[in-house]
């Protein structure tokens, strides 16, 4: 099942999928265009760990000039950068690269400590699609990427579905791609990632529990281009959804 | 402003380099592979919720690590969000302060991000109390101690931050919001003192009751029973007089 959280009719809602609508927890049917969406995540009473990896595709890191790594690398975003399905996401003034990445979100499920890779998918509620925008100007060789790189607000659009574990019986054999105002720029595949999703959740649970609701973003592939404001990009990956966002000025 | 209640748990983040002191011993290496220059905005990191560890509580160090690295720093709880403020004004969205236990492995290298080293399960002490930003005036003025087994072992003079409290409030939101409850530390001292399985720690901030003393006691990780996320988290209401913070999910 396809599991959305949408604003409608003055209050927030549980959705799901229902031939090319949403229903409503309530029972209501409506169009997609009549709701504003959110990240497809229910709330939870602490802060929620959103690891996202980078140079996790080879020629993704190709193309960064670095060689591949040996080990995981990872940074920590903060929830407040998540937005919905059809947002805007800000260029900042004067920026000369800002560019998307299109990553396979892995969302955990059940509290995850010390899993091993043969049993990580028990541990994982669904998926959905996440764009890891990053403006490159802002780099600095301390924790990087750094923050003023990574965490800015609405510079993580994720959705528009929570794809239950279920329905997605190989998260390892999906095609990913970004379009650009209708223009193929990047495309690639889950089974290039360096380090698979169980091997991911074997790794992080071995030194830091992770809790319901929790996200993983497992990297992008090659064919990252700048955006302009007015842009409209288009984040897909196959059975799990086609994630919407245009780029605005602040 | 400043008696809103901190209704909701946010993100903790840390900030890298903000002594006068850590800067120093660094800056030799600041223009060397593969940092190549010295760090312009904040240098932050986040201390997630499966880090938290209350007043009182145990702290579990991997068989793998000798020592960890005690990190004494001041948390400044927001409370009306803080969005491109300046430093005029930063300090009206603080809601209170705590104490904090930053620990970390030790990790010779800043270039990438510390997750490994900073994000193990209950590597943040907090509190033990939620000081009103009346009680604490001016946060910089504060000087933290760390006592290992009673012995005082580090001093954090919180006068001697390149970013004051506002200041570095300021440079923060310039680029991502502080939501209520989200949570700002205010830097780390250099040369910070490393302790072991076995040994108590207390962190205290002069003159400063309303702070109380955080105390924890580091032991094997193994002994530890698997440490439990912030159930039920219950936040701390802020308000005109230093109260106890209740538990582990108290920020």
């Amino acid at each position: 099942m396809k599991h959305a959280r949408v604003a409608y009719d003055g209050a927030i809602h549980d959705a799901t999928e229902h031939h090319g609508r949403l229903r409503l927890a309530d029972g209501r049917l409506v169009d997609f265009d009549a709701v504003t969406w959110l990240p497809p995540l229910a709330p939870v009473p602490w802060p929620r760990t959103v690891l996202a990896l980078g140079l996790n595709y080879a020629d993704h890191a190709k193309e960064l000039a670095f060689k591949a790594p040996e080990e995981p690398l990872v940074f920590i975003k903060g929830e407040a950068s998540l937005i919905g399905h059809r947002a805007h996401t800000v260029r900042p003034a004067g920026v000369d690269y800002m560019h998307y990445e299109c990553e396979l979100a892995v969302v955990i499920g059940k509290r995850a400590k010390h899993v091993k890779r043969a049993d990580a998918y028990d541990y994982i509620a669904g998926y959905t699609v996440a764009n890891d925008y990053a403006i490159r100007d802002y780099l600095e060789n301390w924790y990087r990427p750094n923050l003023r790189v990574k965490n800015r607000d609405t510079c993580t659009p994720l959705g528009p579905w929570l794809v239950d574990t279920a329905d997605v019986p190989n998260p390892m054999a999906l095609a990913l791609s970004t379009t650009v105002n209708g223009k193929v720029t990047q495309s690639g595949h889950t089974r290039d990632m360096i380090f698979d999703v169980p091997y991911l959740i074997e790794h992080f649970s071995s030194y830091m529990t992770l809790n319901p609701g929790d996200l993983i973003l497992t990297g992008t592939p090659d064919g990252i281009v700048d955006c302009q404001p007015g842009d409209v990009i288009v984040t897909e990956i196959e059975g799990i959804g086609a994630l919407v966002n245009t780029i605005r000025t602040p | 402003m400043n008696n809103t209640p901190v209704l909701a748990a946010g993100t903790v983040y840390g900030v890298l380099l903000n002594s006068k002191d850590e800067w120093a011993t660094w800056a030799a290496q600041m223009n060397e592979p593969p940092y190549k220059a010295a760090p312009k905005a904040p240098v932050l990191y986040v201390k997630t919720a499966n880090t938290w560890s209350a007043c009182g509580a145990a702290i579990g160090v991997p068989v793998r690590a000798p020592e960890v690295e005690i990190g004494a720093s001041l948390a400044m709880v927001i409370g009306e969000p803080a969005q491109q403020v300046n430093a005029s004004t930063a300090l009206q969205h603080v809601a209170g302060y705590v104490l904090v236990n930053d620990v970390s492995l030790p990790h010779a290298s800043y270039y990438r991000p510390p997750v490994k080293y900073k994000n193990l399960d209950g590597f943040l002490g907090i509190g033990p109390r939620f000081a009103s930003p009346a009680a604490v005036g001016d946060p910089n003025r504060l000087r933290l101690e760390v006592r290992v087994d009673g012995r005082l072992q580090h001093t954090v003079d919180l006068a001697q931050m390149r970013r004051s409290a506002a200041q570095l409030i300021a440079d923060v939101s310039e680029f991502m919001t502080l939501r209520h409850g989200d949570v700002l530390l205010l830097g780390l001292g250099a040369q910070r003192p490393q302790a072991r399985v076995g040994q108590r720690i207390e962190i205290s901030a002069i003159g400063m009751p309303a702070l109380g003393t955080l105390t924890n006691t580091l032991v094997e990780d193994a002994a530890l029973s698997d440490a439990g996320p912030p159930q039920g988290a219950k936040a701390p209401s802020g308000g005109s007089a230093a109260h106890e913070v209740a538990s582990v999910g108290a920020l």
